[in-house]
């Protein structure tokens, strides 16, 4: 199975790196964007054949080590291999 | 006071912090590999400053999941000092020693200076070399310094008295840019509940000899001495 791992700041965490990318966007001309949030993205093959137990086994490497839970938020879609 | 200074991968300010015990304590402090299972029984852990892993993941996440970091914890929870310095401090807040997390500086950049701070807790092993409200000069060098916690958790650490240095500025007022990184309440060093763990951004072994400019840090080790033997 492959595992998609989405890392983002928790909403109310200031993102100053969004906040640049935003303003650098602003300064190359494109207008009409609200707000930029910037994160982690994180793909894992894993050996686990059976998608709940793949998606259980995620969750807690996202707790232990993928994600600060302080002030991240994670998102994990489970896909066949 | 027998002291034990932990070495990650990309650690690099082990050796000064070894220089630093050795001079205020007179004996030679262990330098241990994080690839160790245990430590030996010690009077104080020191977790340096440096770059542990590359910073991957986040700063100091790979190193909190060390196998020697197993370890420091138990040690830690049996009542065994901790000190955090700069990535030290990031490593302890990554593997819940310390709460909250050391977010990237507001300003993106990287700050090398010296800034002041004032000692906002003297009655610690860490501290104790210095008067409450004392304002000391010590250097500052990190990407992410930028204390960051909830609210109810910042008002434990106040309510508690758990703040042991904030930013300021050399006169000890706020405001005016003392802060360097954008940290939650200008905190620079905190602890724990016990008081026996402290995590702090600032470098005092940077300034502990006046070869260096300054001995302003050289307080703390001499502190930690007097308070554990």
């Amino acid at each position: 199975m492959k595992a998609k791992v989405h890392v983002t700041l928790k909403q109310g965490v200031l993102d100053p790196q969004g906040k640049a990318v935003l303003h650098a966007l602003e300064a190359l001309g494109f207008g009409g964007v609200k707000s930029v949030r910037q994160g982690k993205f994180i793909e894992l093959d894993l050996t686990e054949t059976d998608p709940k137990k793949a998606a259980a086994a995620v969750e807690a490497m996202c707790k232990k080590l993928l994600a600060n839970t302080v002030i991240e938020d994670y998102r994990v879609d489970i896909s066949e291999g | 006071m027998k002291a034990a200074v932990i070495v990650f991968p990309g650690s690099n300010c082990d050796r000064d912090v070894q220089v630093a015990l050795r001079e205020s304590s007179g004996s030679e402090p262990l330098m241990v590999w994080h690839r160790e299972a245990a430590l030996p029984d010690v009077d104080l852990i020191v977790i340096p400053g440096g770059f542990s892993y590359g910073d991957y993941l986040r700063s100091g996440a790979m190193a909190a999941h060390s196998p020697v970091m197993k370890d420091v914890v138990a040690k830690s929870k049996k009542g065994v000092p901790v000190l955090g310095i700069c990535n030290g401090f990031q490593v302890l807040t990554e593997c819940g020693l310390l709460p909250g997390v050391l977010m990237p500086n507001a300003g993106l950049k990287f700050v090398c200076k010296d800034v002041h701070v004032r000692t906002e807790a003297a009655d610690t092993p860490f501290t104790q070399g210095y008067n409450e409200g004392q304002v000391i000069r010590i250097p500052v060098a990190h990407h992410d310094g930028n204390y960051f916690t909830d609210e109810d958790t910042l008002k434990r650490l106040n309510d508690q008295g758990r703040v042991a240095f904030r930013y300021v500025n050399e006169d000890g007022s706020k405001g005016n840019g003392a802060n360097p990184n954008g940290s939650m309440d200008d905190i620079a060093g905190i602890l724990n509940k016990s008081r026996t763990v402290l995590g702090l951004m600032p470098h005092p072994e940077r300034l502990s000899d006046p070869a260096m400019g300054g001995t302003d840090g050289r307080a703390m080790f001499d502190g930690l001495v007097q308070a554990l033997g």
